[in-house]
């Protein structure tokens, strides 16, 4: 089960929980494992299409999935997935 | 570089730094040479500035358009309760100029926009940005890539924060990757809350802040190696903290393959922003004054509050609660056959909940209080705290 950290603004659509274990053998199979069990964060993090929005980004340790094989990235049990929105801090 | 010389007193006050065998006297010389522009004086903006005064940089410029606010003083350390009211640049500049008399200070005393953000920023060698929104977090990016400026950065949400410097050019030559290469877009209005609907504990901008001017200063000096191509993240909540790897993106519309940027553009537009005074909805509304004198007259109407708990406890007028996220769960808690008005803090998730509850389940007697229990405490009943 690889860990998926989530981000305090969509901490409200996993009832505040800051993290999540995943199952799926890919990022992308692990996020829809989130998503399924929080329904409410898939608009958030997905497109109409299921791709990955443009103002989020997801790692898997410190590497970018884009600079490796992007949602089909394999996760290991000892995994951890960070989400990572874009945040202004302020007053939009 | 020679020919920056410091007094005594400078010499003095700066030793500590002359001290460090790798920053030494050229370091500081680096220092007095320097213009750096911060962009926003607020939270991240106060220990920034603080600090690179402190700091000797020569010259600081400081924009900001805002007027110090009672809630400002909770993480917005430049200012004391004598500023309340006077523009954030002007109380910024008499508190540093305290701090350290053999600085140059600069102060644009209002917005940075598309107009005045080149002309502004070129003068500069550095911008640090401490802005608050994502339009001004777009356009300072793209004017520091569009004038060659490294951009240091950081930003703040409750208990996270966000750090990187951006468009740096390392001493092998090598461009780093900027904002638009992190996030090409911005989240669309209302996805993420923002710091006044979010809120943000009052240390974090303190410490992201002092870390953005330890940015500024590595990038001045050439000491040690600046977080280009990382996003640093911390969450004060947990104590956890990340470094992740930000790569150039060949796509990015300023300096990718085929870029497509090659001037400022309308940043309000481009993160989906409806300027103010064109009417943004489509729904009907009262004004704070309509609202009283319905509750006057006894008029039988309904009153909610889309706000949550936590929002009520600083201030409410009475209404019924039922915030946004739980509105559809509630349906039958609203009235259908008289008139109801819905309020929130601004005006705008009231909005998004009567547009919801008209499309979606038909309502037709729904108003919106314009300006939220905002407008009711400025123009009704001043004793409501304002947040």
């Amino acid at each position: 089960m690889a860990k998926i950290i989530i981000p305090t603004p969509l901490r409200k659509f996993t009832q505040n929980q800051a993290s999540f274990e995943g199952n799926g053998s890919t990022v992308g199979a692990t996020i829809e494992n989130l998503t399924e069990t929080y329904p409410d964060i898939k608009q958030h993090l997905l497109d109409e299409n299921g791709k990955l929005r443009n103002f989020v980004r997801v790692y898997i340790g410190d590497e970018d999935i884009k600079a490796l094989q992007n949602e089909a990235t394999e996760v290991k049990d000892d995994s951890v997935i960070s989400i990572v929105p874009a945040i202004a801090g302020g007053s939009l | 570089m020679e020919n920056i010389t410091f007094s005594k007193k400078e010499l003095e006050r700066y030793s500590r730094h002359l001290i460090i065998p790798e920053f030494n006297i050229e370091g500081q010389r680096k220092l007095k040479a320097a213009k750096v522009l911060v962009v926003g004086s607020g939270g991240l903006g106060s220990p920034l500035l603080l600090y690179l005064t402190a700091a000797g940089v020569g010259t600081i410029g400081i924009v900001d358009f805002d007027v110090v606010d009672d809630s400002n003083l909770q993480r917005q350390v430049l200012f004391s309760v004598d500023d309340v009211g006077t523009p954030k640049v002007e109380a910024a500049k008499k508190r540093l100029e305290g701090l350290n008399p053999h600085i140059n200070f600069v102060v644009h005393n209002e917005p940075l926009t598309s107009h005045n953000a080149l002309d502004i920023v070129k003068d500069y060698d550095l911008v640090a940005d401490g802005t608050d929104n994502f339009p001004t977090r777009y356009l300072v990016n793209d004017a520091c890539v569009l004038l060659g400026k490294p951009n240091v950065y950081a930003s703040i949400f409750r208990f996270e924060g966000q750090l990187s410097v951006f468009n740096y050019t390392n001493k092998e030559g090598v461009l780093g990757p900027n904002y638009r290469d992190l996030y090409p877009t911005p989240p669309p209005p209302g996805l993420v809350p923002s710091c006044s609907e979010g809120g943000v504990i009052g240390v974090l901008p303190g410490i992201m802040g002092s870390l953005q001017a330890n940015e500024v200063i590595k990038v001045i000096t050439g000491v040690g190696e600046p977080l280009s191509g990382r996003l640093f993240l911390y969450d004060a909540a947990a104590f956890e903290t990340r470094t992740l790897k930000i790569y150039r993106d060949e796509n990015n519309p300023l300096n990718g393959k085929n870029p497509t940027i090659t001037e400022l553009i309308d940043y309000d537009h481009f993160c989906g922003i409806v300027p103010k005074g064109e009417k943004q909805r489509d729904v009907k509304s009262v004004s704070v004054q309509e609202l009283k004198d319905l509750i006057e007259k006894q008029e039988d109407i309904q009153v909610i509050d889309v706000r949550e708990g936590y929002e009520y406890e600083i201030a409410n007028i009475n209404a019924e609660l039922i915030p946004l996220g739980e509105i559809e769960a509630q349906l039958d808690k609203i009235a259908s056959d008289k008139k109801v008005v819905l309020h929130c803090r601004s005006g705008k998730r009231s909005a998004d909940a009567i547009e919801l509850l008209e499309k979606k389940y038909g309502f037709k007697n729904l108003y919106n209080l314009d300006g939220g229990i905002l407008a009711w405490a400025d123009e009704i009943d001043t004793s409501l705290a304002k947040y």
